[in-house]
């Protein structure tokens, strides 16, 4: 450290300091700002516009386009039991796809949240680092297939070679070729990864004292987990399993092909149901017009879709802030 | 500050120095020729050595003369460490802890450890406290609600956090959380009570409360305590280690040890020459 007494520089260096040259480089500093900015910024307007674009469509009509809620009262929208736009007699009853999106995403859930929180805690505490080196690299593999192969494969195998056999031939339950189930199945398995990878960092970040002191105190591996480091590293697991399940709502391609294109309210998981992202493919595949109530029911749909997945980001960061065990 | 570490140990014992040098205690732990690998760095190199039951003994060492890694294979605390190894033995009463048989939970059950950073679960007091005979299978509440009562008093934190048993563990001082801690490893009922540097990160009152503690803790419990501070040492212990470059360089009553050091060493560390 310099002491108080003697100057930092000399006259000349300080004389320097002003001088010429700066300029260039901070030309440049200011660039590299500006252009690092405007990328930061992409992602931003892109949400905002896509904001826009479903309120506009959906709620507020902008000049002559009237908003899909202009035509269908939110009322029905939410309690009406029957989705029907492309019929004849039209029916926006978001409840049908709602429950199909649920249905979808709870047995997704089931699956999906015990797994990965267990093999995060076999990752964590009891794999040698050399089993952990080899297993991390194939979750990752799981985590980078394409969704529609999961879709595919619960199609082609999970309901012919899976579920028909124990629940059809065996147990007697009509199980349709599309169904819910096998949705549930392939996007459960998809989500394993990442529950399983976030909440292994969870799990690790929790301080090795406290594991010490647990086994100091004569634990068990299996006491320590679930006694000392589960609740310890609660905020993130739960902040894992709500981008999971968010994850899981949102989840397109695998249950347009497995679940099917039927908006039936039922929680039987055998049959089959649409949820709101299928039915967002299927119009969208299809030749409906632009400007028609069952048009504008996508912007509908999508909005409920953004607030939902928008809810569980938002309560997953509060979590991860307001529980998080603050450890020096 | 002109006092010495001999006269420290003369003017806190008194008359029980003479006791307890006249008495030959039971040895509680035991090591011969202990040596132990971090990977391929050697840390110990054949440490023998006595500790007697119920006896403070401290352990005293510049950093990174292997005294923590001596503590911590007493109760196989490095087990959980990989690519570690050790040769030699370590006996508890007679028994040698490495054995096939033992269980190493249950040898941590009897060998607790309380560490340098306090490490407070982050449950209530009580179930932090609770947390170990919960383990254990206790679950009547009236049982555990006495073991809690009982372990905070003899821990000398009772009066300060009888009206508050189930706010969270976090909420106490650093002075508190370490005698909870101690609390906590007394609740599981152990016979001897491994301390790593158990007050190196506490302001001197608290320093004095835990060392005042230990002192207490020590008719009932074998204590071994790693620490730095070698007027903690004088203040707190029966007997003294010193180690030096992962050997045991000297053993014995801590008024000889500091009063008349054996080894060079021993008198070049305590009278401040290195370390």
């Amino acid at each position: 450290m310099t002491s108080a007494n003697t100057p930092l520089r000399t006259p000349a260096q300080s004389a320097e300091l002003l001088r010429g040259h700066v300029t260039v480089a901070a030309l440049k500093e200011r660039l590299i700002r500006g252009v690092l900015f405007l990328c930061a910024l992409v992602s931003v307007i892109t949400t905002l516009a896509i904001i826009f674009v479903l309120v506009t469509e959906s709620i507020v009509g902008v000049g002559s386009n009237t908003a899909f809620f202009q035509d269908v009262s939110v009322w029905e929208f939410l309690t009406e039991t029957r989705w029907t736009p492309q019929y004849a007699e039209q029916h926006f009853g978001i409840l049908p796809l709602l429950c199909g999106t649920l249905l979808v995403a709870g047995i997704a859930a089931l699956l999906g949240l015990p797994v990965g929180l267990a093999s995060a805690v076999y990752l964590s505490e009891y794999a040698s680092p050399r089993t952990r080196k080899n297993v991390k690299p194939i979750l990752e593999i799981l985590a980078g297939i394409p969704t529609i192969v999961y879709g595919y494969f619960a199609l082609v195998f999970v309901t012919p070679y899976l579920i028909r056999p124990v629940f059809q031939d065996l147990l007697g339950f009509n199980v349709s070729i599309y169904n819910a189930l096998s949705a549930g199945i392939v996007v459960g398995i998809m989500i394993i990864p990442m529950v399983s990878s976030m909440s292994e960092d969870a799990l690790r970040s929790v301080p090795r004292g406290l594991r010490e002191a647990g086994y100091a105190l004569g634990s068990t591996k299996f006491d320590v987990s679930a006694r000392v480091i589960l609740p310890a590293a609660i905020s993130g697991i739960l902040a894992s399993f709500l981008l999971a399940i968010s994850r899981a709502i949102g989840e397109t391609m695998a249950v347009t092909i497995a679940a099917g294109q039927s908006p039936t309210l039922t929680l039987n998981p055998f049959e089959s149901v649409q949820t709101m992202t299928s039915f967002i493919v299927n119009v969208s595949q299809g030749d409906t017009p632009v400007g028609t109530p069952s048009y504008k029911s996508l912007y509908a749909i999508a909005l409920t879709l953004f607030c939902m997945t928008l809810a569980m980001n938002l309560l997953s960061h509060f979590i991860m802030r307001r529980f998080r065990e603050v450890y020096e | 500050m002109s006092m010495s570490f001999a006269e420290i140990v003369e003017q806190r014992q008194g008359g029980s120095v003479a006791v307890s040098a006249g008495v030959i205690p039971a040895i509680k732990l035991s090591t011969k020729n202990l040596s132990f690998f971090y990977g391929e760095t050697q840390a110990l190199f054949e440490v023998t050595i006595d500790i007697p039951a119920r006896n403070v003994t401290a352990l005293i060492g510049p950093s990174g003369c292997g005294k923590s890694t001596f503590l911590r294979t007493l109760n196989r605390m490095n087990d959980i460490i990989e690519g570690t190894r050790h040769t030699g033995t370590v006996w508890l009463e007679g028994a040698d802890i490495h054995d096939k048989r033992v269980d190493v939970v249950a040898l941590r059950k009897r060998v607790g450890m309380v560490f340098q950073k306090s490490t407070p679960f982050p449950k209530s007091i009580f179930d932090n406290i609770a947390y170990g005979p919960r383990i254990a299978g206790e679950k009547r509440k009236k049982v555990l609600a006495e073991i809690v009562e009982s372990c905070l008093k003899r821990a000398a934190l009772w009066d300060e956090v009888s009206n508050r048993l189930k706010e969270s563990a976090l909420s106490l001082s650093g002075g508190q959380q370490q005698r909870l801690c101690i609390a906590r490893s007394l609740a599981t009922d152990p016979e001897v009570l491994l301390m790593d540097e158990p007050a190196s990160a506490l302001d001197p009152a608290s320093t004095a409360r835990i060392e005042d503690l230990i002192f207490e803790l020590k008719e009932n419990y074998t204590i071994v305590i790693v620490t730095h501070n070698m007027q903690q040492a004088a203040r707190v212990s029966d007997s003294t280690g010193f180690f030096f470059q992962g050997q045991l360089i000297e053993m014995g009553s801590t008024l000889n040890v500091f009063r008349r050091p054996k080894e060079q060493a021993t008198e070049d560390y305590i009278t401040g020459r290195f370390g």
